[in-house]
């Protein structure tokens, strides 16, 4: 990252060298390195934003030589829909595959009342002992439906070292939009008795995801709107969350045909470039955006820096044209 | 006087059955001391299971550590009842039961340690507790999902009707509610909604049962509507706590004839055993409890109408710990003083046609209905228990906001501070029981041993016929067969649940936490919200708290409110609600990347859990500070801080504002001179 702006106070010494120690243990696969790489990622203190840049160069692609391997998907869908059961379930499947699986949990709450209160963990089914599995919760805080900020640095990371990231949302509508930035496969998980789906689909409030989890019950009437609405690609799996849960084998094989056909380079470098966008209006708001000429001119800026700088590189290349 | 306008009752009525809740340690000592008890003029018995044998674990279990014979009596199988009623005729005593999840079993076990003793089936009296809706809402001793736990609570019910008539299949719950903050109108309400859902799955059962056959399932009703009696609550606005009582038996009767259609007058009638508010006791100047039980017990017994047939009272002590026998022969005989030396079992109903008692009873009435409307939309009790849950949440906070302020006085505590030294809390264990900690080892030893001795090939089939008739999808067998087949062949407690939660699956029930309101910023918490953003400007991050309930302990409402106090202060707050492991506390605090943990224990056995939860996190290298609440005895907190807790929190401390202010001060302390790398690198050497 040479030619980057000094950080506003200096760093300590060896926050930066923390950071990448943290990514190079990433790169190498060291799952205990999760916890504090989550820690640093959320920190917004200079010290701290500079370490977690060191962090994300060196799980990069331009570090790793290929993208992170691992498989970000998206889980989003209605409270109640069984979103605990169902990922209860996946992760058992996964575990008994081998796979290790790390899982952000982004909690919908305000944070209008000051903190928020996380208690999703909990519904999720795990050997504790497990070294192979992370959770990790994080408030959606002021950004209603939305990911946390630091989640889509986190995924990124995270797909150094663990098989399976997966990121679950709360909600029907916005969510998936913004989950669909930074996965390589959404899944939307609907509510028993379709309705509202089937109206947010036709409607075009809620974008066509990847792979469409319904119950055994309402799986027809969704196949058939899905094809009138001229979608081809989007697969059905019906799934029973009641236990024991049915259709999950199904439901993986979905999930990774989906992945084997998606491009996942030009999927990641949008997610880079659209996270990086995120993080440089998280930073310095309209005001900074306006500085580069405004969002459009914001985004070609980002399409003509190289595919495989990491999001900290591309928020150094934004500021540096807000400062030019 | 006497004659038609006499004043006074023709004869004076007989005072009502007297028990106390009670059991510990073992089955041989518990027997011991129910025999004592009953030599003293107890004339029913209160059994207090330990927390394993009511949530279906057995005492080697890793979830029963630190557990076992704590909170009431380990009974593992026949041969622990046959020891718990030894010498107690069972034919003659009336036995209540607080047990829910394991009901099914703990009665099977019941009825075989009575065909030991000769004694059949029809002969037995008692109650078990068998309330699942309000373990859910506010006690946490459940063991399975709601749509089985209503099955086997169907099932008991279609069962004793017929076979152990003058047994209580269920005591309908709402003592427990006013303890996680129930108002008065909540309390009615969600009794009564609760008693629906049962009353309809009971229905449906019986329906199955008689098919084709309407006369003989509505008189079966009848009977069911007739056995189903209520567990209250009284606390010590004792006045407003009567009229509850009338409410409650007004809305009984008006479901009975309205919706299941019965007609017997005596079926209607409202029955109810009682156990008074142990919320409202205090540790501080714990001799100010005894009044206070006095007045809640005058609540329950003043008016004819609405006067309880069974009552159980708290012993002075028991903010402070486990009360011991003679705590509780004190309280044995306020009930005794108020049944034979007062004048109130003389007369008729003396609130008759008071017309401050009819206008609260209206009132309470009218809100009751309201909220039961509500509970009604949201698809009944059972639907609705997310929706109570938070309610309750809401209720308690704002209980602990009016003591918090002063506007709610607690006499010694938030006014008349000012004390002597107590003499009764002045012996070497502080004035309360301190169960023996080889008691669990024992237990251990005991139940190898059962298992080693008894006729494995019958337990297995017997437990694998069980399994087929919980699988069953079509014409569901009544589970009370197996249930008791299986307690006949010698099978365990947990091995009975194990059983069961192979087929049914488990549960968590909802915290209640996540949907309560937030709090408006002001006064005190405003200043703490401030400290809390300089905090997080400081950490980088927002600070973060991991609020654990180790063990089986499901008493969650003092740490619900720690949860939302936090969260309204501006945290970031991992609540899971009950029943942790230490290994499942140590990953969450690691994951999650907490800067404090706080640990809520209220059954006792801190001694062995909280060291354990430490040690865990330590072997997960959190460095994270801990702080301890509960019920913690004085004797007990120097040892928990040389195991390495920063705080302990007790009772006597109800401001719970300036407990996290407290908090944010250790966190603030840990995170001098280090910055987020400094923190993310140390609990990332793990």
């Amino acid at each position: 990252m040479s030619g980057a702006p000094r950080p506003t106070r200096p760093a300590g010494p060896g926050a930066d060298g923390a950071g990448a120690a943290l990514g190079a243990r990433l790169r190498e696969r060291d799952l205990s390195a999760a916890p504090a790489t989550l820690n640093l990622l959320e920190s917004t203190t200079a010290a701290d934003r500079e370490a977690a840049a060191a962090l994300l160069r060196e799980i990069s692609p331009a570090a790793l030589g290929h993208e992170a391997p691992g498989h970000v998907i998206g889980i989003t869908g209605p409270p109640g829909a069984g979103k605990s059961t169902l990922l209860s379930a996946l992760l058992k499947a996964w575990r008994e595959r081998g796979q290790t699986v790390a899982m952000l949990a982004v909690d919908p709450s305000s944070r209008r009342s000051g903190g928020s209160l996380l208690g999703d963990r909990a519904r999720v089914e795990f050997d504790p002992a497990d070294r192979d599995v992370f959770i990790r919760s994080t408030s959606a805080g002021e950004r209603l439906g939305g990911l946390a900020w630091a989640t889509r640095a986190a995924a990124h990371a995270l797909a150094a070292a663990f098989d399976v990231v997966v990121i679950e949302t709360v909600g029907v509508g916005q969510a998936e939009t913004e989950i669909a930035d930074v996965a390589d496969t959404v899944a939307v998980v609907v509510q028993p008795g379709s309705g509202d789906t089937l109206q947010f689909l036709k409607s075009g409030i809620m974008e066509i995801p990847d792979v469409l989890v319904v119950t055994m019950r309402t799986r027809r009437d969704l196949s058939a709107a899905l094809r009138s609405l001229g979608s081809r690609d989007t697969e059905v799996v019906a799934v029973s969350s009641l236990s024991p849960p049915q259709g999950i084998e199904q439901l993986l094989e979905a999930l990774a045909s989906h992945r084997a056909r998606v491009d996942l380079a030009q999927r990641r470098l949008r997610a880079r470039r659209l996270g990086a966008l995120a993080d440089f209006e998280h930073e310095h708001g309209e005001r900074g955006l306006r500085g580069l000429g405004g969002r459009r001119a914001a985004e070609r800026l980002l399409d003509r820096q190289e595919p495989e700088l990491d999001i900290a590189a591309l928020v150094a290349a934004l500021e540096r044209g807000a400062d030019a | 006087m006497s004659g038609e306008n006499s004043p006074r009752l023709p004869e004076r009525d007989r005072p009502w059955m007297m028990r106390t809740y009670a059991g510990h340690s073992t089955a041989k000592a518990s027997n011991e001391l129910y025999r004592r008890n009953l030599a003293k003029g107890q004339t029913g018995l209160s059994v207090a299971f330990d927390l394993p044998t009511q949530t279906g674990y057995d005492p080697d279990d890793e979830l029963a550590r630190g557990e076992v014979g704590k909170v009431g009596v380990p009974v593992c199988h026949r041969g622990d009842m046959e020891t718990l009623m030894d010498g107690i005729p069972l034919g003659e005593m009336n036995t209540s039961m607080t047990i829910n999840a394991t009901a099914a079993w703990l009665l099977s076990l019941y009825i075989v340690a009575a065909e030991q003793q000769g004694v059949a089936p029809e002969q037995l009296q008692g109650t078990t507790q068998n309330d699942i809706i309000k373990e859910f809402l506010a006690r946490g001793t459940y063991a399975f999902p709601p749509a089985a736990s209503m099955r086997l609570i169907a099932d008991m019910i279609a069962y004793t009707v017929e076979h152990v008539p003058k047994w209580n299949p269920i005591n309908i719950c709402s003592y427990h509610l006013q303890e996680a903050g129930a108002t008065p109108v909540q309390e009615i309400a969600y009794a009564m909604s609760n008693a629906i859902a049962v009353l309809d799955a009971a229905r449906e059962r019986v329906t199955a049962a008689h098919a084709g056959d309407e006369q003989a399932a509505g008189q079966l009703m009848e009977q069911v509507f007739g056995r189903i009696s209520f567990f209250v609550n009284a606390g010590v606005r004792f006045v407003e706590e009567h009229a509850k009582l009338r409410a409650m038996s007004t809305l009984w009767s008006e479901l009975g004839r309205e919706r299941y259609g019965v007609q017997n007058e005596r079926h209607l009638r409202f029955r109810y055993g009682v156990q008074v508010n142990s919320l409202g006791l205090t540790e501080a100047q714990p001799e100010n409890n005894v009044q206070r039980i006095v007045l809640e017990a005058l609540a329950v017994t003043l008016g004819r109408d609405a006067r309880a047939r069974a009552i159980q009272l708290p012993a002075w002590n028991e903010a402070l710990g486990l009360p011991r026998p003679w705590d509780q022969q004190w309280s044995l005989r306020i009930q005794q003083v108020l049944a034979y030396e007062t004048d109130i079992l003389e007369y008729p109903d003396i609130f008759e046609g008071s017309i401050v008692m009819d206008g609260l009873v209206a009132e309470l009435l009218e809100g009751a209905r309201a909220e039961m409307a509500v509970v009604a939309e949201h698809g009944g009790a059972v639907e609705a228990v997310a929706y109570m849950k938070a309610a309750l949440v809401d209720s308690h906070r704002e209980r602990i906001r009016r003591i918090e302020a002063g506007e709610q006085v607690v006499v010694g505590q938030n006014r008349f501070a000012e004390t002597e030294e107590s003499p009764l809390t002045a012996d070497a264990e502080g004035g309360i029981l301190v169960v023996d900690p080889a008691v669990e080892a024992e237990q251990i030893e005991a139940v190898r041993a059962w298992r080693e001795g008894r006729d494995q090939a019958a337990v297995d089939a017997a437990l694998s016929e069980l399994a087929e008739a919980a699988a069953a999808q079509e014409q569901m067998p009544n589970l009370m067969h197996a249930t008791i087949a299986a307690a006949r062949a010698g099978a365990t407690t947990g091995e009975w649940a194990r059983t069961l939660r192979e087929v049914f699956g488990s549960y968590r029930a909802p915290t209640g936490v996540g949907e309560t309101a937030a709090a408006p910023a002001d006064g005190d918490l405003g200043e703490l919200r401030e400290q809390v953003a300089q905090l997080q400007e400081r950490l980088g991050r927002r600070p973060k708290i991991l609020v654990g309930k180790p063990g089986l302990d499901g008493h969650s409402n003092g740490a619900e409110q720690i949860a939302v106090r936090a969260r309204d202060a501006g945290m970031d707050v991992v609540y899971e609600g009950i029943r942790l492991t230490p290994a499942q506390i140590a990953a969450s605090a690691l994951q999650e990347g907490v800067h404090v943990i706080g640990l809520s224990i209220l059954s006792g056995s801190h001694r062995e859990l909280i060291p354990a939860v430490i040690e865990a996190l330590r072997e997960a290298g959190v460095s994270a500070p801990v702080v301890v609440g509960g019920i913690i005895p004085e004797q007990d907190v120097a040892g928990l801080r040389s195991a390495g807790v920063a705080a302990v929190y007790t009772p006597k401390d109800f401001d719970i504002t300036r407990i996290m202010r407290d908090i944010v001060e250790l966190v603030g302390n840990g995170a001098n001179g280090s910055n987020g790398v400094a923190e993310s690198a140390a609990s990332g050497v793990a």
